[in-house]
């Protein structure tokens, strides 16, 4: 039976509301609003702000970031899945062992991780240096700051987020069922495809789910690993809110970015995958 | 089964992937050469820079401070959260549920402009405190979901025992409900630590001009000349952060 509102949840739904859900609301109505001669809001209602985001420039950037984010999450999927199987089939005592091994890049900080990449792929860089070294190349590489970088780097900094659900899910299939598809001779590519796949799909969506999200919104990894041509919809939002100080256009950013996001959460829950979110 | 080696040398991939930046990172913060990425010898000499840097000492106390006053509001919060969401069920409880998920599911920057956004617009000067909040607020969620995973797997009949045996509910919360949580509220504490003490993208959107962080200095450091200061300082962020998930692995096992 439902109660009214208990009193222990007051504390934390109003520190949820006025200091979330109310700053939410700011950005959906300056992304409304107009901008001001200098820079400032002007509160006359416009739809202009999201209009402009049709202009190709915008478009072109919109479109890396989906392309990137897909990109990311299939190459984690890909990268992914045999090691989570791995983890799943090994004894109890190496599980342990290397799921602490995937869990401890997602605890270090994650501009450390970037600055590794930076290391390597700089045209001064390790990558540069053995391969000059090694008589392979004559020039500095121009590797960092293209969107292969930033690629690298997304993958580099969300494979854990794939592994763990997969592993969650391939960890609870019964393994005589790969054994009944041997039995019955399935080929290989049977038993992944007919067996493996279908039984771990939970697993599968809430990896890519985990990926695609933080992919589709990243900022430090463009920013650090990509050119200027390299921006993405995070980069955007920030040069708009910092540099240009378009703080309308910036907040219809934000706002078709979240819808980009929410769509993504909305699929995850009709595939029935509520639980395990991290 | 055959197709086993291929997988383990694929997983061996992986792992190889995930570490030999790191391992390449913390191995040429011992190199004596300023230009980085030739080998020229031992030296700790960047090390040593590293701790008579003052810019980068009073940006570690900011961020200590933000972490340990943001964890333990989030804790308090979080905890608040799971026990009222598994025992009290309320009215617009759905609701309720789809907003405190909101600060984990969407993109970090969006979060950040919304904080900067309601600071600038109720006036209040952005400084540590701003970080606090905007901290607390993407902390509390996850205090409070993994303390409600944690809170489903008790038995319910421990507390009703308690009940029957004539404590009230709050005594059978604190001495029997507690104790039982506690493995999963420390390893919820550790997890908001880390993510405060880790976190850029938000702070770099509330912090002010006296209150920067560790990761919003590190950042000024890369967008500059990186030098193997930065080799360093990494080496030792990567040390923190391990023995930050041997601490929480442990506790949570218990």
């Amino acid at each position: 039976m439902k109660k009214s509102i208990p009193w222990l949840i007051v504390p934390p739904a109003a520190t949820l509301i006025l200091f979330f859900g109310v700053p939410l609301a700011l950005v959906l109505a300056v992304s409304f609003a107009t901008r001001g001669t200098y820079g400032g809001i002007e509160w006359a209602f416009t739809l202009g702000n999201y209009t402009s985001i049709a202009d190709p420039l915008y478009l072109r950037i919109f479109w890396r970031s989906l392309w990137l984010a897909v990109l990311t999450t299939i190459i984690c999927l890909v990268m992914g899945f045999p090691l989570a199987y791995v983890i799943a089939r090994a004894p109890q005592r190496w599980q342990g062992i290397l799921l602490f091994l995937v869990i401890i890049p997602f605890w270090t900080n994650f501009l450390v991780r970037t600055y590794a990449w930076m290391f390597i792929l700089r045209s001064e860089g390790l990558l540069s240096t053995v391969l000059s070294a090694l008589g392979l190349t004559h020039e500095p590489l121009p590797l960092l700051f293209t969107d292969t970088a930033v690629l690298i780097g997304l993958v580099y900094g969300y494979l854990p987020f794939m592994v763990l659900p997969l592993y969650a899910a391939l960890e609870r299939l019964d393994p005589s069922l790969i054994e009944a598809a041997w039995d019955l001779y399935a080929r290989p590519l049977q038993v992944f495809t007919r067996v493996v796949l279908p039984l771990s799909k939970p697993g599968v969506i809430a990896g890519c789910v985990l990926v695609f999200i933080p992919s589709l919104g990243a900022y430090v990894t463009p920013d650090l690993l990509g050119g200027a041509r390299s921006m993405m919809i995070g980069n955007l939002i920030q040069h708009q809110y910092l540099v240009v100080r378009d703080w309308p256009f910036g907040s219809a950013l934000s706002f078709v970015l979240m819808a980009g996001v929410l769509a993504a959460v909305l699929y995850y829950l009709r595939a029935g995958g509520e639980r395990g979110l991290l | 089964m055959k197709t086993r080696s291929w997988l383990v040398a694929a997983s061996f991939a992986d792992l190889l992937f995930l570490y030999l930046p790191i391992a390449i990172l913390v191995v040429f913060s011992f190199n004596a050469s300023k230009l980085s990425a030739r080998w020229q010898g031992f030296s700790l000499e960047w090390y040593a820079k590293l701790f008579t840097d003052q810019a980068l000492l009073s940006a570690t106390v900011n961020s200590l401070i933000v972490a340990t006053v943001s964890t333990v509001l989030a804790g308090a919060l979080g905890v608040l959260t799971a026990v009222a969401l598994e025992r009290q069920p309320f009215r617009w409880q759905g609701a309720f549920e789809v907003l405190l998920l909101m600060p984990i599911v969407i993109p970090e920057i969006m979060m950040g402009v919304a904080m900067l956004l309601f600071f600038v617009m109720i006036k209040l000067p952005l400084s540590l405190l701003t970080m606090i909040i905007a901290h607390t607020i993407f902390n509390f969620p996850v205090v409070a979901l993994i303390v409600r995973a944690r809170l489903r797997k008790l038995d319910p009949r421990l507390e009703e025992a308690a009940s029957d045996l004539g404590a009230t509910p709050w005594v059978a919360f604190k001495r029997v409900t507690l104790p039982l949580l506690m493995p999963g509220i420390v390893g919820a504490l550790l997890m908001a630590f880390t993510l405060s003490l880790d976190d850029f993208i938000i702070s770099f959107f509330t912090a002010g001009v006296g209150s920067t962080t560790l990761p919003i200095k590190v950042y000024g450091m890369l967008k500059s000349a990186v030098t193997p200061e930065v080799n360093a300082l990494s080496a030792i962020l990567v040390l923190v952060s391990m023995g930050l998930v041997a601490v929480a692995t442990w506790v949570q096992r218990k």
